[in-house]
């Protein structure tokens, strides 16, 4: 089938892999290396705090080889033309995330406090569940385009996962932040993340069908495309709905998340930099009008604009019916104490940032200990995983799963982005989760889910074009002029 | 444990988490240049040489797929052969397949020369399946044929809309 007749430049161009390698040893080779760097890492916590190899090293190790290989094994066999990174980079931080996890259990101080609990044991378990979930995605979901019939389902379902918090009887405040809910038996949840994809399934099936209306029907106005008042309707409900988030459920860092998904996908749907523009605003306003008579955010921006003094108060023991909190400046000393390349694993004092120390926190346990040169590196994978999944959009032939690839991507990105400048004092800090490194079992559980359908639509965007059957004549086909 | 060893477990961990994201990078950039850009237009200009070959020894696989008609041989995927949408599949389930450009579509053209509600494919009472035009502007073409009437598939026979072809495959 090949040609030598030089191809007219003019034409608009398609991307396709040659040979369709399917990359499979590519990715096993990644992961047993994703397997070994935890493992090094631990042993490393073990000699640095107890001067020995601990206890649990093997285990530890077979553990997460097990997982690795379980997921390497269910992409082999029911999505064999996957991305090759995805499953070896999400591996990494999840280990990585387990020794940090591990190295605080083991802290002194965390230990003598009153509500200490293992807690390295149980997020291990949590992701073994997510690993579980990955395969069940990627067995399961034989073709992410099924999940188009579930458009407005995915809405109500959506809802259903925000408002749960807000009932009364399951619905549980911690720490001011109104986001987990109580299922008898089995522990806590927090019902946004899996709301998350859920909503991504919505945003892309919803855009797909009106982004021509949303892009071709407008006016300009001052160098913008306006859009018309009842294509603007559905960005006004998503809005409202996530200033009432913000409101109810005193959650910044999801109502943040929920419309910069949907700004994301509505701009890569129509191509309208207007989009972008409304949306900043709106969420302009809508953060400063909440976080005017929020008590609960105004105290997070004070901790921003100045986290000595919020620091100063809570030590002062000020009571004026705010919760202080110094958190945000021992973050902040963690990551200068750290320095370039870190006091190395185990020899740091995060642990003195106390009880969220391994989970909104646990990024200043890493600049702590591995230092600018490892947060860094960290960061450098967060926005590998982003770089394949705007990748396989690009890579995706069907309009859905290039909608829901650049909404998962980009909610991902939006959340490393909210966690990390939360914590590093960039923007007020939110109760948000770092994928897979900070401990929380409804994160890590649908993170590995949101990787497997990535991997579902990677595999479809990557499977090679089965060869085209003998050509009937293609002039045969005629064109009828009107 | 001794500082040196502590030290250089401190600096062995980071080379080697940078190691990890230089090795991922290389397998991106194997990726990049791994992919081959098709011209759309070239494949037109391909084709005709092809065509002439063809037409002056018609090819065995076609004349095989003749002899297959009502057999027992039955389909279980549609696949688009040309067009924006190569590759793509569908998994023929017993459900009625519908082409065109209309958004609610089974198979969504992004084709100029196809209708918005332009053909569909479904199975009759025997599991046979058969591909009707509904009434398009340009066309369906069942080889070379152009639909006039529901018309029974038989597996490998290209079906034509505009410049997107599928067939049915086993």
């Amino acid at each position: 089938m090949s040609s030598t007749t030089n191809p007219s430049p003019q034409h608009t161009s398609t991307i396709g892999a040659i040979g369709a390698p399917s990359r499979r040893n590519t990715e096993l080779a990644l992961l047993v290396f994703a397997v070994v760097i935890p493992v090094f890492a631990y042993a490393n916590v073990g000699l640095a705090i107890n001067d020995q190899v601990p206890a649990g090293l093997l285990s530890y190790g077979l553990g997460l080889g097990l997982m690795a290989g379980v997921g390497h094994l269910a992409v082999r066999k029911f999505a064999p033309y996957a991305d090759p990174l995805l499953l070896p980079l999400a591996t990494l931080l999840n280990g990585i995330g387990l020794v940090a996890i591990w190295r605080l259990d083991q802290s002194k101080r965390l230990q003598a406090s009153s509500t200490f609990v293992e807690a390295a044991p149980r997020q291990l378990m949590y992701s073994a569940l997510g690993v579980a979930l990955f395969v069940a995605v990627v067995f399961f979901l034989k073709d992410h385009r099924v999940l188009q019939r579930y458009t407005y389902i995915s809405m109500v379902g959506a809802l259903i996962l925000l408002l749960l918090p807000l009932v009364p009887g399951i619905g549980h405040n911690v720490f001011g932040a109104r986001i987990w809910i109580k299922i008898p038996g089995l522990g806590t949840l927090q019902p946004g993340e899996f709301a998350k994809i859920v909503l991504a399934v919505f945003f892309a099936g919803y855009l797909m069908v009106k982004r021509d209306a949303l892009a071709l029907a407008s006016r300009r106005f001052m160098g913008l495309y306006l859009p018309r008042g009842r294509d603007l309707g559905p960005i006004i409900v998503v809005w409202i709905i996530s200033i009432l988030i913000l409101v109810f459920e005193t959650d910044l860092g999801t109502s943040l998340l929920f419309f910069g998904m949907f700004v994301i996908m509505l701009y890569v749907a129509t191509e309208r930099t207007s989009w972008i523009v409304f949306g900043l605003l709106m969420s302009a306003v809508g953060a400063v009008g909440v976080a005017s008579f929020e008590p609960h955010i105004q105290t997070r921006v004070q901790a921003w604009l100045d986290p000595m003094h919020e620091f100063e108060l809570s030590r002062a023991g000020v009571q004026d019916g705010i919760v202080h909190s110094e958190q945000a400046m021992q973050a902040l000393w963690a990551f200068g104490s750290g320095g370039t390349l870190g006091t190395g694993w185990g020899q740091g004092n995060s642990d003195l940032i106390g009880f969220a120390a391994n989970s909104d926190f646990i990024l200043a346990t890493f600049g702590e200990e591995i230092g600018l040169a490892g947060v860094m590196a960290l960061l450098l994978l967060y926005a590998l995983i982003v770089e394949r999944g705007v990748r396989t959009a690009l890579a995706a032939r069907d309009p859905f799963g290039k909608l829901l690839a650049i909404g998962l991507s980009g909610a991902f990105a939006l959340q490393v982005f909210v966690v990390a400048g939360g914590v590093m004092g960039l923007i007020p800090l939110t109760g948000m989760t770092m994928p897979f490194l900070a401990y929380g079992g409804s994160s890590v559980i649908a993170n590995w889910a949101l990787i497997g359908i990535l991997l579902r639509i990677s595999d479809t965007a990557r499977r090679p074009a089965p060869a085209p059957a003998a050509n009937p004549d293609a002039e045969m086909t005629q064109v009828v002029r009107p | 444990m001794s500082e040196l060893t502590l030290t250089v477990m401190r600096l062995g961990f980071l080379a080697v988490l940078w190691l990890f994201v230089i090795v991922a990078v290389q397998v991106i950039r194997s990726d990049l240049f791994g992919t081959r850009v098709t011209q759309r237009g070239a494949r037109r200009e391909t084709g005709r040489p092809q065509q002439a070959a063809a037409r002056q020894a018609p090819p065995p696989q076609r004349q095989q797929s003749g002899g297959r008609r009502g057999g027992r041989n039955t389909p279980t995927k549609l696949v688009v052969t040309e067009g924006t949408l190569t590759g793509t599949t569908v998994a023929l389930q017993g459900q009625t397949i519908t082409l065109g450009r209309a958004h609610d579509s089974t198979i969504v053209l992004d084709d100029d020369y196809a209708s918005s509600r332009h053909a569909r494919i479904y199975p009759d009472r025997d599991g046979q399946w058969i591909v009707e035009d509904l009434g398009s502007t340009n066309g369906t073409y069942l080889d070379r044929t152009r639909l006039t009437t529901p018309t029974a598939i038989s597996l490998g026979a290209p079906i034509r809309i505009g410049k997107t072809v599928i067939e049915l495959r086993k």
